[in-house]
């Protein structure tokens, strides 16, 4: 056995990782249609750090827990910022808690997004729908460190103008020098004079080395899949594409299985993985 | 002198790169300049399909229109893309409006007179035919995605 300085062996500590702390919603904040921002703090101010692209546990009382990515910044010592969409009785319960009330907290867990690979590299941002809370710390990494990065590309998709997530924040990031950002929608009324059309056609016409870059793409599996192509086609490797995949995480440390997916476990071997490992497995329509 | 300058235009226009001279030559003899202004159209559903459009600058949406409900944009096409395919298979008649956002400036190309060329020279029309129909293919695979309603609430 592995001796661990904490006197907890490794599935110890995965197993002292499923008890949840208590932490309360400071602020909420309506972001679209179903959407909402919360703000976490804890009674003793302590919050873990995470890396951009991880996720936390929250566990809606009564109702249950569901993995919920970080969207805030991770540099920021303030409160932990999660984006959730009510889709299902624990998002809903988790959108609609006040400012107070108490939620369940684990985490953080899984692989992030390769923010040291994509050093020197130009960085190609392609987020649809919801897919901007999880790759919204990875901006705020990269506004942070924007010497550190070559060209920074962000392509947004969402379904309608109402839809559109961090509005305020895309607006700022989009008359930043240094960012190249399209937001588009997939359809809109005679009052949006803003781009309509699938995100993922902006890519063949983005100016970036694909010999040099690295992309992070987060979004519904099949749009992350048309994403995936057009990279392809773009010239950008396998090696060098990142998909946030998602599946029903439930112990998020690897023990119980649900969110297997193939050989991997997402919970711990993703949610960020490279294309490259999970290709062979995306077209397996069983899993 | 302004077909000179058209025919370069034409030639350097993306969707015309690699062209052959002879046949830019032959597709600027159909040119000419035009602009549109914010709110203009290029065309409307159901107007037969004589002119389709190479945008220089601007951007132009492609909308479906029905009375009693509001205009639905479901694409916007931008700098050096093409506007219209109705114009090259039959019954040639526009089935969406097409306005512009903003100032728009483009190459319009008269759709009888390219048709007829294509008609007279078929490898010019099948080189028109290849491009048009990567267009339609790129453009469909999105409208594909669009339907699939991906970012709606799950089922």
């Amino acid at each position: 056995m592995v001796y661990q300085p904490d006197g907890l062996d490794a599935v110890q500590r995965r197993a002292a990782a499923t008890i949840p702390r208590i932490a309360r919603i400071r602020r909420r904040r309506r972001e679209g249609p179903q959407t909402w921002t919360l703000e976490l703090e804890t009674e003793d101010g302590e919050l873990p750090q995470f890396a951009a692209g991880q996720f936390n546990m929250l566990t809606a009382f009564g109702i249950g827990e569901a993995a919920i990515s970080v969207s805030g910044d991770p540099g920021s010592k303030g409160p932990l910022v999660h984006t959730v969409r009510a889709v299902g009785p624990v998002s809903t319960a988790l959108a609609t808690l006040q400012p107070g009330d108490s939620v369940g907290l684990r985490g953080p867990f899984g692989a992030g997004w390769p923010m040291k690979e994509a050093e020197q590299r130009d960085v190609v941002i392609v987020a649809g729908g919801l897919g901007l809370a999880p790759l919204r710390p990875a901006i705020y990494h990269l506004l942070a460190n924007r010497r550190t990065y070559g060209k920074v590309v962000i392509l947004c998709g969402s379904r309608s103008p109402g839809d559109i997530l961090f509005r305020r924040e895309l607006e700022r990031w989009g008359r930043h020098i240094e960012i190249e950002l399209e937001v588009t929608v997939d359809h809109a009324a005679d009052d949006w004079r803003g781009h309509v059309g699938v995100v993922t056609t902006f890519i063949p016409r983005t100016d970036f080395d694909p010999a040099n870059s690295i992309a992070l793409v987060c979004g519904p599996e099949l749009m992350m899949t048309f994403a995936v192509s057009a990279l392809q086609d773009a010239g950008v490797s396998d090696e060098a594409i990142y998909i946030s995949m998602e599946r029903n995480m439930k112990c998020a440390v690897g023990l119980c299985g649900h969110c297997q997916f193939g050989t991997a476990l997402l919970c711990r071997d993703g949610p960020v993985m490279a294309f490259n490992r999970v290709r062979h497995m995306l077209a397996i329509r069983e899993i | 002198m302004e077909t000179r300058g058209l025919a370069q235009i034409v030639m350097e226009h993306p969707f015309f790169v690699g062209l052959e001279e002879d046949f830019c030559d032959l597709v600027s003899g159909c040119a000419r300049n035009v602009r549109f202004e914010d709110g203009a159209y290029l065309f409307r559903k159901g107007e037969p399909a004589n002119e389709f459009f190479l945008v220089r600058e601007g951007r132009v949406e492609l909308q479906i229109a029905a009375p009693g409900v509001k205009p639905i944009t479901f694409l916007t096409i931008g700098d050096n893309e093409v506007v219209g395919l109705s114009w090259l298979i039959p019954p040639y008649r526009w089935s969406i409006d097409a306005k512009a956002i903003g100032r728009v400036r483009a190459i319009g190309i008269d759709a009888r007179c390219l048709r007829g060329k294509c008609e007279a020279d078929h490898h010019l029309g099948y080189e028109l035919m290849k491009r048009f129909m990567s267009v339609l293919i790129e453009r469909l695979n999105a409208a594909r995605l669009q339907a699939l309603d991906v970012y709606g609430v799950p089922a």
